[in-house]
């Protein structure tokens, strides 16, 4: 809501500056976006006419006028703009004058012609951005006073940003009340006289939504004149809260609804057929509205309707067919309570946001009709004249909103507030905000809600209100005592902290991407995955739900690659989202990274090789092994679309899947135009925070017993069957065994690598004895030759 | 005898002439060894009177000694020249680099939503998350926010279906917990929230950070003293706090939190439009139509709720201009942190 401050002050007028107000109005839960003055600063202009024109002797586009304001004779200036003529009034900055910009007038001369000054447009002045040549002043502007004056340009423009809760604030009457129960200050309420009825006709008025509509005033007006002008200053007024002049009775009734806050409308009574019905529309219905658009009704829709069918969406906007135009001489006034819960949606349903419907939407005083009428039509009267038949208020008596009762507790106010407010001071503070005091007792106070305060309807609304107008700041302020029970700590989970520290750790930089991803890098991820849409996109590369954090952390590469990085590390966590074939939806926390380009960054020490899968395996074990469950996962060759056929291992846990690394399909990476591919893993969060609890184990003090093999395979014999084996195999005296190297070339077949395993006994409560030892490697390597072929390498 | 003084005198220089360890057992064996030349002489005894053998044997074995003595220093002198020798062969340049391991991070989010959670934390604070993709009840509804209220207007929502939203606001964790949870609750909710809005200052995507305490007597003063409390901790500063009433249909009464702007200290400057104050969160008692959603009864228990833009801290806090900046995930952003 935007006014300004000149009208405010004559309903109410506390005397503090423009500064302190605001700060009351932000203070009190009205929160003022912008304060600025209604024009630049400038001084020596005047209201000047043109009394003579002609045209520049050397320039076309220039012509010397005599402009009477500034002493007894007209006085010559030159001027460029096209609207400049005989007989219009237009501000006249004289010698002297200083306009916004420090811009100083001088005489001058112009292609050899003299001028003694400057005759203005509204942008030259500050006022606006309209840039329509010479600013044309009323007719009966006073010539020669100084312009400031005349238009009260010292005024200020505040705008308010309202919460939704707070329509009553949606006018001048409303801002003036509620500045008047901050300021403890007097409200000068206008209220124009009901004006008598001259004529005899009216419009028959049917209700038939019940409490959608419960009060509608009509009112005919015959014989206006829209020939003649809005007023200038209640143009001026428009302006400056923000909309524009359209003709008198659109000017008209926009004012009554910045002023008073009731939003109207006016048909042309010529085009109405029949008596209005206010009713709720029939499925298959149409309208054709005021900006122009055609509109197939949805059932439900309060309109308003004549004979030929709705005419008007009630409270959001008028037709077409009936709408006030230059032929129009007869009228008829609307001024009605329309329900907020028949309004609210109808805006977002139909995609009309009107300021009619921003109020009727969040609230317009159901008793307010019949003022804002009045109000209407003494203005129309006076602008546009006429003759005003009866102001016709046709109402559902049983549907008419009653005003709540709402009891507040001592108690509970003292308990909210953390303090006991005196009782005068409460009583003051609900008495200035119009809540009438209907019963009192030790216990609290009984009030009624007055009809303009829509949010108020239970007891902690008045508290809100007691406090906001008492002021926060003035309230106190306690620390929270600390519970005594402190939650125990599961040690058996990790902290997801610990896998990032762990990735942090081994060089990985964290990024946070966006949720919703591109379709197209989506689909060349998983292909197969059915991604949520996004039903109302911010843009098309935003559209999809992602289902791996691959998709962002490609995109993060792609960016830093565009920059000049050579070496990427990033991981991220965070949900995926998966759609089942049921539909159902699986939203799971996921830890994904990503490593590209050397191993090693630029040093004198370090070797050029590139990362490989074996380093993005080695950040992925070091993750698995976090919790101290490294030993309950296996790594199998697997496929993934994404991912290079020969160089993708899925994660398995107790048979089940938790997730991929690899390298980057070539193809994937030919598309995303990588001249390199990264490596990439995705593990699910939950079963890496699966820790275990230590328990001790007593040390053996007895030597262990190492034993080196080399063994000869297949080549693609995997490395984990021949451990597993070996395991197996070694009984409960092998205690570790670990691949140290893997060979294939010279000296080994064609298809066949060599295999190197060392290998660790102990016995817990004595001494191995070497037979013991033989037996056990005697078993591990007849295994190993009869499961994989092997043959010992001398 | 007479050659005795000439042969010590021509093993002493023998010795001083020995590079190495070598040279210098050479110079040994041919002097002191069985059959060296010293030795030799001692042999030469017997051709002597029994008087004279005595002082002779002294004097052979003296001069023995001396040459004995002789190859020890020498021996000493060659070991410590070949450590130093070596110590010098092995002298590197301690000025090169060491062997790097590449320095990670966390995301500036992170980081500050860690901080946060440190705070409530020690507080006593559970840490509770919820989906991302939540239905239209928890996002709105049970927050009293019902189909068409204007206060949806403030919510550029996402939707996903008819009933199902990228949830607008971690809010709705709060009534996932009061369903599960019975009061004393004292709960934050930090997470990733989502709103159709992108220019200067939004990023469709950024996270929050709710909070929840639900007990018996808790009041505005308590939540206003949490609020205090933690910014003060936070910027690690005394700043200036103001609470303002402003409007959430889920808490009543409600206030949005400004601090001093951390810039200009109050003066007003670009970045808190020349107000002096910065908005950093909004917050409020518990609205007891929440409490009837969740079945809590307001008879019994009251509580407040908080919520605060995690970026919105960072940047703050870090001084960081731009909001885009956080989800580019330019390294040269990321190293900063």
């Amino acid at each position: 809501m935007k006014f300004s401050e000149s009208w405010l002050r004559e309903w109410v007028n506390p005397s503090i500056g423009t500064g302190d107000l605001v700060s009351r109005l932000t203070m009190a839960g009205l929160e003022v976006d912008a304060v600025e003055p209604v024009a630049g600063e400038f001084s020596g202009v005047v209201v000047g006419e043109i009394v003579e024109v002609s045209q520049h002797p050397d320039a076309d586009k220039l012509r010397v006028c005599q402009v009477a304001g500034n002493g007894p004779e007209p006085l010559q200036v030159v001027c460029g703009a096209p609207n400049a003529r005989e007989g219009i009034k237009v501000p006249f900055a004289t010698i002297g004058a200083v306009l916004p910009g420090d811009f100083k007038i001088k005489k001058a001369k112009l292609r050899g012609v003299e001028s003694f000054g400057m005759l203005c447009a509204e942008t030259e002045l500050g006022v606006s951005e309209e840039d329509a040549g010479l600013w044309e002043l009323p007719d009966d502007a006073p010539v020669g006073e100084d312009l400031r004056d005349y238009l009260r340009l010292d005024d200020t423009l505040i705008e308010v940003d309202l919460t939704p809760n707070r329509s009553d604030c949606l006018s001048i009457k409303g801002l003036a009340r509620e500045v008047g129960v901050l300021c403890q200050e007097d409200v000068t309420f206008v209220a124009a006289d009901a004006t008598p009825a001259v004529i005899d006709d009216a419009l028959p008025v049917t209700l038939s939504a019940g409490e959608a509509c419960s009060r509608y005033v009509g009112r005919v007006i015959r014989n206006i004149d829209l020939n003649r002008p809005t007023p200038f200053w209640l143009r001026e007024r428009l302006r400056r809260s923000g909309l524009r002049s359209i003709d008198p009775v659109v000017d008209v009734t926009n004012y009554v609804m910045l002023e008073l806050g009731q939003p109207m409308h006016a048909f042309d009574l010529a085009s109405l057929q029949g008596g209005i019905e206010v009713r709720t529309s029939h499925a298959g219905e149409k309208i054709s509205l005021l900006d122009g658009s055609e509109c197939d009704l949805n059932a439900g829709t309060l309109v308003i309707t004549d004979d030929s069918g709705p005419i008007a969406m009630a409270g959001v906007m008028g037709g077409s067919t009936t709408a006030v135009g230059d032929t129009t001489r007869d009228i008829f006034l609307e001024s009605a309570f329309f329900h907020p819960l028949a309004i609210v949606g109808r805006a977002r349903e139909y995609g009309m946001h009107t300021d009619s419907s921003h109020r009727f939407e969040r609230g317009v005083a159901p008793d307010l009709c019949i003022a804002a009428m009045e109000r209407a039509t003494q203005l129309l009267l006076t602008i546009v004249g006429g003759e005003a038949g009866p102001a016709v208020a046709t109402e559902l008596e049983e549907h008419l909103p009653v005003a709540d009762t709402i009891t507040l507790k001592r108690a509970t106010l003292a308990q909210y507030l953390a303090c006991d407010l005196p009782p005068e001071a409460v009583e003051d503070i609900l008495n200035r905000l119009g809540l009438k005091l209907v019963g009192q007792d030790p216990e609290g106070w009984t009030v009624t809600v007055p009809s303009w305060r829509f949010d108020i309807a239970i007891e902690v609304d008045l508290i809100e209100e007691i406090a906001r107008v008492h002021g926060y700041d003035n309230l106190p302020t306690r620390v929270l005592a600390s519970p005594l029970a402190i939650e125990p700590r599961q040690e058996s989970r990790l902290s997801l902290d610990t896998l990032r520290n762990a990735l942090v750790i081994r060089g990985f930089r964290e990024a946070i991407t966006y949720s919703f991803v591109d379709p197209k890098l989506q689909r060349l991820i998983e292909p197969e995955a059915k991604p949520v849409d996004v039903a109302n996109p911010i843009s098309s590369d935003m559209a999809v739900m992602r289902t791996s954090l691959w998709t962002g952390l490609l995109a993060a590469l792609q960016y830093n690659l565009n920059r000049q990085q050579q070496r990427v590390r990033l991981f991220e966590t965070g949900l995926r989202f998966v759609q089942g074939g049921d539909g159902e939806l699986a939203q799971e926390p996921m830890i994904a990274g990503l490593v590209y380009g050397e191993r090693d960054g630029e040093s004198w020490l370090a070797g050029k090789e590139r990362v490989d899968f074996y380093d993005a395996k080695g950040h992925v074990e070091a993750l698995l092994g976090m919790g101290g469950k490294g030993a309950e996962y296996r790594f199998e060759p697997a496929s993934h679309p994404a991912l290079h056929p020969g160089q993708t291992a899925a994660v398995v846990r107790r048979g089940e899947t938790i997730g991929y690394l690899g390298k980057l399909h070539p193809s994937v990476q030919k598309q995303l135009d990588l001249p390199q591919a990264p490596f990439l893993f995705e593990l699910k969060q939950a079963p890496l925070l699966d820790a275990v609890l230590p328990h001790f184990r007593e040390i053996s003090r007895f030597p262990e017993v190492h034993r080196d093999i080399a063994i000869v395979v297949d080549e693609e014999v995997a490395a984990q069957s021949l451990m597993d084996t070996a395991r197996a195999a070694g009984g409960p005296l092998l205690t570790d065994l670990k691949i140290f190297d893997v060979y294939a070339g010279k000296g080994v077949e064609t298809n066949r690598k060599s295999v190197a395993i060392s290998l660790t006994f102990q016995e817990e409560s004595r001494t191995l004895n070497e037979t013991e030892v033989a037996s056990a490697m005697d078993a591990i390597i007849s295994a190993l030759v009869n499961n994989y072929q092997a043959t010992l390498r001398g | 005898m007479e050659n005795l003084a000439k042969l010590a005198d021509e093993a002493i220089d023998a010795v001083s002439r020995a590079e190495d360890a070598a040279a210098l057992d050479e110079v040994r064996v041919e002097y002191l060894g069985k059959k060296g030349k010293l030795t030799e002489l001692l042999k030469g005894l017997g051709k002597l009177s029994p008087e004279e053998r005595p002082a002779a044997g002294a004097r052979i074995n003296e001069a023995k000694e001396q040459v004995q003595n002789e190859i020890q220093r020498r021996k000493l002198f060659l070991e410590e020249q070949a450590i130093a020798e070596q110590l010098a062969a092995e002298t590197i340049d301690v000025t090169l680099a060491g062997r790097q391991v590449d320095d990670g991070g966390l995301h500036p989010v992170t980081r500050t939503l860690a901080r946060i959670e440190a705070f409530f934390v020690r507080a006593g604070y559970q840490v509770a998350e919820g989906p991302e993709i939540e239905d239209d009840y928890h996002n709105f509804e049970a927050l009293n926010i019902p189909a068409h209220h204007p206060a949806r207007a403030m919510h550029d929502t996402f939707y996903i279906d008819s009933h199902s939203v990228l949830r607008t606001h971690t809010s709705p964790v709060q009534i996932r917990t009061l369903e599960t949870q019975n009061p004393p609750v004292r709960v934050i909710c930090p997470g990733r929230v989502y709103r159709c809005d992108s220019d200067l200052t939004h990023t469709p995507m950024f996270h929050q950070v709710e909070g929840l305490v639900v007990d018996r007597d808790v009041s505005f003063a308590d939540l206003k003293g949490t609020v205090d409390q933690f910014l003060k901790a936070f910027f690690e500063a005394d700043l200036p706090v103001r609470f303002r009433p402003s409007y959430f249909p889920f808490t009543e009464p409600s206030a949005e939190v400004d601090i001093q702007c951390t810039k200009c200290r109050g003066e007003g400057c670009r970045i808190c439009s020349h107000t002096g104050w910065l908005e950093v969160m909004g917050c409020g008692m518990v609205h007891p139509e929440v409490f009837r959603h969740c079945n809590v009864d307001t008879e019994q228990f009251t509580g407040f709720a908080f919520g605060m833009g995690v970026e919105r801290l960072a940047m703050l806090r870090y001084g960081v201009t731009d909001l885009r900046m956080f989800f580019e995930n330019d390294l040269k952003f990321l190293r900063q942190f």
